[in-house]
């Protein structure tokens, strides 16, 4: 691989992990409260409202519904007033986002409802108010899932990234298409493939380390 | 918060006043869940300082009725004064700090795996915004009054329940409540250690003076620790009073059947025997309690009636310090008028006497 191709293998390594890395982090922002908002909402939770536990649930479904490679290309508006621009590493990260959120609110719902029900009795048993639930409760029980879901979010994200290059975002996907497939560059498919398996077996490494570390319950 | 408060405005008529001692006090209480009444008009008072047991089988409304005591589930109609001041009424937001007031066990310890005992133990007074060194040190106090100072440190998964229930405990403790509610809190341990729980609950109930209300579903438990037992029965609170007393004589059927598992009962080889014909010989019951039984009965009535007599089946226990004994007596050969003069002398003496029936031959 000459110098050059390396360089922007290099560069490419740091778009994707930036595209990944700002948008699970939004993901994350956004869509654990979007999921605690879910289990609090819905029948015989905290805050139990039907009306926003639909609204929120038909919101949802139907920002998942839409392929992503749809979304990035309807979304280019939004993307322009966020960033002002709707080309670059920068400008995929609304539409990654908003992919994600929708995505990690629900895999953190499916952890936040497995709580045990009796702990939250117990809460409210100590005169705990909604807010003690979810801080000294919900969260902390479900932590390990919130944290194994969010690893997967992550590397669903380093996958989604790939497409990225459609709006000229560059990226590891972006590369090995121009270059790898286009090109003919066997090497730097190789090396970008080599690159992503590594990054993806790695944050789930951390994942999962981090889960272990965190789950006390047996 | 915990003043005497004179009772609330919702019916003159049927509310008085509450008394100064009473903890709890509960007024016709009626909560249904569809077509079934699982409170059908209940009304207790839990005096400060005594055990309150209440016992009944699954679906007798036991889990409703000590839910309504900390507003985790409100009644339809009726009144609940907690330290003379009713709550059924009250917001979420009036009952939270009510709730700090009233500490509450549970049978499945519902303690957090995420935090370390300790945590657990002082999460009642994080709720109440206290200092965490304060925090600490009262859950290390209470660590050690059950027993598990060594396992501050450690997460719930790693203790056996016995020690989650001592957890349990000690964070109903935490912030110092002048009542503790007790949900079927040894029904998932083993025999031994529900001894132990048992008497741990005794031991802060007569140290501290705290008022316990407990509901189960074993009379063993009612045996151990309560002062006073109420049975409840579909919805109903079917017989109440002292344990012994209710031991020595209970009215209600189901009652009867909730002691059964305790108490001396006819052996059934025997009592599958019995007939209403006059046979070889007749089968009778003497209860016993109290005075009654203190006496020496049986020698009394070999000296002072004719005709012998057997014990076939029988015991004395000791309920509260009072004995509480069942006797199943034979009679050989006796006649209707014998009998009647028999049961007359027992009666004199105390005892209660039924005539269970005969059997055709010696048993």
């Amino acid at each position: 691989m000459s110098p050059v191709l390396f360089e922007l293998l290099l560069r490419s390594i740091w778009e994707t992990v930036l595209m990944t890395g700002a948008s699970g982090l939004i993901s994350l922002v956004f869509g654990l409260p979007l999921g605690l908002a879910l289990v609090a909402a819905d029948r015989g939770g905290i805050a139990e409202s039907l009306w926003v536990n639909r609204g929120l649930g038909a919101i949802i479904n139907g920002f998942r519904s839409v392929p992503f490679i749809i979304l990035l290309v309807a979304l280019i508006p939004v993307t322009r007033l966020i960033v002002g621009t709707s080309i670059g590493t920068w400008a995929a990260i609304v539409p990654l986002s908003i992919a994600a959120t929708p995505y990690y609110a629900r895999i953190a719902e499916v952890s936040l409802r497995e709580v045990d029900h009796g702990l939250i009795e117990a809460a409210r048993a100590m005169g705990g108010n909604r807010w003690t639930i979810i801080r000294e409760v919900l969260v902390p029980e479900a932590l390990p899932g919130i944290v194994a879901g969010f690893t997967v979010t992550l590397v669903t994200l380093v996958g989604a990234s790939a497409m990225a290059g459609a709006i000229g975002a560059g990226g590891l996907g972006d590369l090995a298409i121009r270059y790898g497939y286009q090109r003919f560059e066997t090497s730097v498919m190789v090396a970008v493939v080599i690159v992503l398996i590594v990054l993806v077996c790695g944050i789930q490494w951390i994942g999962d380390r981090l889960v272990a570390r965190l789950d006390h319950r047996g | 918060m915990n003043q005497h408060v004179t009772a609330g405005p919702a019916d003159p008529a049927r509310v008085e006043p509450t008394e100064r001692e009473d903890v709890v006090r509960l007024v016709d209480l009626k909560r249904r869940f569809g077509a079934t009444a699982a409170l059908d008009g209940v009304s207790l008072t839990v005096k400060k300082g005594e055990i309150l047991g209440i016992i009944g089988r699954s679906g007798a409304g036991k889990s409703t009725l000590i839910r309504c005591l900390n507003g985790l589930e409100r009644p339809d109609s009726g009144a609940v004064f907690i330290e003379g001041r009713e709550i059924s009424r009250l917001g979420e937001r009036e009952l939270q700090p009510l709730r700090r007031r009233i500490g509450m066990v549970f049978q499945h310890f519902n303690l957090l795996s995420a935090k370390t005992v300790e945590d657990n133990v002082a999460l009642p007074l994080k709720i109440e915004g206290r200092p965490r060194a304060e925090r600490m040190a009262r859950a290390a106090e209470l660590l050690q009054l059950v027993g598990l100072s060594e396992k501050a440190k450690a997460y719930p998964v790693s203790l056996s329940g016995g020690q989650k229930q001592r957890v349990g405990i000690a964070r109903a403790l935490a912030a110092g409540p002048a009542l503790l509610l007790s949900d079927e809190a040894t029904s998932a341990l083993d025999p031994e250690t529900t001894r132990s729980i048992l008497a741990l609950l005794k031991d802060i109930n007569s140290r501290l003076g705290l008022t316990i209300l407990l509901i189960t579903h074993e009379m063993e438990v009612i045996r151990s620790i309560a002062d006073r037992v109420a049975v409840i029965d579909a919805g109903r609170i079917v017989e109440q009073g002292a344990v012994w007393q209710v031991f020595a004589n209970p009215k209600s059927e189901v009652t009867r059947s909730l002691l059964g598992g305790i108490r001396p009962q006819l052996p059934p080889e025997i009592a599958g025997r019995l007939g209403a014909d006059e046979g070889a010989e007749t089968i009778v019951r003497i209860d016993v309690a109290g005075e009654a039984a203190r006496r020496p009965l049986l020698s009394e009535l070999s000296a002072g009636m004719p005709g012998p007599f057997r014990l076939v089946h029988g015991g004395i226990d000791h309920v509260q310090q009072q004995p509480v004994g069942t006797l199943f007596v034979a009679f050989p050969g006796a006649n209707a008028a014998h009998l009647a003069a028999v049961i007359a002398f027992l009666k004199d003496r105390g005892a209660r006497v039924e005539v269970l029936g005969h059997v055709a031959g010696p048993v």
